[in-house]
């Protein structure tokens, strides 16, 4: 029990997936623009990861060791990631279409977030169980959750601060997600087993 | 003849920011002293460097962006920013070390967000983090506290400001001599070695309950805290959410916490605990701005420090809190906006009408 809440700590925190270990970039650029999407996709990714990190351990361990077959990890890993996109997105759309509304336009989105395909690998990496895979999906969604609402509400008073012409936009993202990455510098340490 | 005609209100207005950032550093004065008399006259230099550069940085930003320097550098808001970055770091502290946090802290944490009023990070701690990360040896050398029975050697007014300019020691002094451990570094590495508190405790630096020297380093920024209190420059959340959040989080693991640890006192009254509560998390930009927000603001602050300490790397988590809850503020801001008078209250459904 005190193993999984470590790693739940370590993976939001300590080695939270974007401001420490720079995995899933992209989406933390490009839909922290507003606040309700920023809230929309932490959601839809929180789904997908744990449910793909649980999915991809069964095929690791079950399929692809008993036939020797571990290099096609990442391929497989791949594949088992976009379905898990493609069935989030029937799944929700069957069966709440209000749902559906709110997430749609994010959930194909998250078959491209490095940090989905990053867990898999990390949970073979450092071969962790089922249950400790499962924590492990889940603790990275929630940090990635927790640094993609922060950022979006950061983002949503940038745009109207007075920011020199040059680095409006992108740039002062950036660069505010670098004094994030040093902010969260602090909880190096925590979490020892 | 003409005379002075004079109208209510007669309370002279408190909107001038020159005049607010004079009174912070007034009060921040009384702790400066004490600095000085515990750790020498490097403080003085760190103080100049810091200054000079502060100064320097934001008038070279506001001449890059076409806009009118002499307002901005009369209202001595870099001024506290240099003030905060000399008493962040050690009291020798080469001049090199002090001109990146300052120009980091004036030019990218302030003046790249718009300059006063629209920074979300508080700049003297983004500079001082920045340093910590990057200069690692030079912000681990503390010099011993002057003070009562302990007898280090001491360096000079000369040899100091030599040290500033060169980050050379005199040739008969070596770092071992003058430097000690702070004492949350001793409380760390005593912990780590499954010392008690207590065992801990006979270290000479540790003083009475929160370091010789550092103690009263802390009363005297309480002094000036309460003072700005009083004069009503800063609200009591921020400090007083500081405060209790790390206090009680001290208080239950001390009294009920399994293993060694600190006394709520030397939490509260080590390291920069007191100085954070008054004169950093205060910072009326990068704060909170409801009063529920700035306790929230406040508590967070605090139960981050309490967790940096006692479970981090770093032996103080001062600055990484500060800037932590930096992050958090635009979200503490949106989800405590104040009821509008005859609207419902806030909920999540109807905070976009």
């Amino acid at each position: 029990m005190t193993d999984l809440f470590l790693i739940l700590i370590a993976t939001i925190l300590v080695n939270n997936f974007v401001l420490v270990r720079f995995l899933g970039l992209c989406p933390f650029m490009g839909v922290s623009r507003n606040l309700e999407a920023a809230a929309g996709m932490s959601l839809a990714t929180a789904f997908v990861l744990t449910l793909s990190a649980a999915i991809s351990y069964l095929l690791h361990h079950y399929i692809l060791v008993p036939l020797q077959l571990e290099y096609l990890q990442t391929i497989g890993f791949i594949v088992v990631i976009a379905a898990s996109v493609q069935f989030t997105e029937i799944m929700v759309r069957r069966m709440s279409p209000v749902l559906h509304q709110v997430l749609g336009i994010y959930i194909p989105l998250i078959a491209t977030n490095c940090a989905v395909l990053g867990v898999a690998l990390l949970n073979v990496k450092e071969s962790n169980g089922f249950a400790e895979s499962l924590v492990y999906g889940f603790g990275a969604a929630t940090g990635f959750a927790l640094v993609l609402v922060l950022f979006a509400a950061i983002r949503e008073r940038l745009d109207v601060a007075d920011i020199p012409a040059p680095f409006r936009g992108t740039a002062i993202a950036l660069v505010t997600a670098g004094i994030m990455s040093l902010a969260f510098m602090g909880f190096s340490g925590m979490a020892r087993p | 003849m003409l005379f002075e005609r004079r109208e209510a209100p007669f309370i002279a207005p408190q909107g001038d920011v020159a005049a607010l950032m004079r009174q912070v550093l007034y009060a921040l004065i009384p702790a400066a002293t004490a600095y000085v008399y515990f750790f020498g006259p490097g403080f003085i230099f760190n103080l100049l460097v810091a200054a000079v550069f502060c100064a320097a940085g934001e008038a070279a930003m506001l001449r890059a962006r076409g806009r009118p320097i002499s307002p901005a550098l009369k209202d001595y808001s870099a001024m506290i920013v240099a003030a905060l970055i000399a008493f962040a770091l050690p009291a020798l502290t080469p001049w090199w070390v002090t001109a990146t946090a300052s120009l980091f802290a004036i030019v990218v944490a302030k003046h790249l967000y718009g300059g006063l009023g629209y920074n979300i990070f508080n700049p003297a701690m983004a500079g001082y983090v920045v340093v910590l990360l990057a200069f690692p040896l030079e912000m681990n050398l503390w010099v011993a506290p002057h003070i009562g029975d302990i007898d280090y050697p001491h360096l000079g007014l000369m040899d100091t400001a030599w040290y500033t300019l060169s980050g050379h020691l005199p040739p008969e002094l070596s770092f071992e001599a003058i430097s000690r451990a702070t004492p949350l570094d001793t409380a760390q590495t005593g912990f780590a070695a499954m010392q008690t508190f207590e065992e801990i405790h006979q270290n000479p630096l540790m003083g009475d309950f929160a370091g010789r020297g550092w103690e009263w380093i802390a009363n005297f920024f309480a002094i000036g805290g309460f003072w700005l209190l009083y004069r009503r420059v800063i609200r009591w959340q921020i400090p007083l959410g500081v405060i209790l959040g790390l206090t009680i989080p001290a208080t239950v693991f001390y009294l009920f916490g399994v293993g060694a640890h600190a006394t709520p006192g030397f939490h509260l009254f080590g390291g920069a605990t007191i100085l954070c509560a008054f004169f950093i998390a205060t910072d009326p930009v990068s704060a909170a701005t409801s009063p529920r927000g700035r306790l929230i603001y406040g508590l967070g602050i605090g139960i981050l420090i309490y967790c940096i300490r006692r479970w981090g790397s770093y032996a103080d988590g001062v600055a990484f809190a500060v800037l932590l809850m930096n992050m958090a503020v635009p979200a503490i801001d949106y989800l405590t906006r104040p009821r509008i008078v005859g609207h419902a209250k806030n909920t999540l459904a109807n905070q976009d009408d």
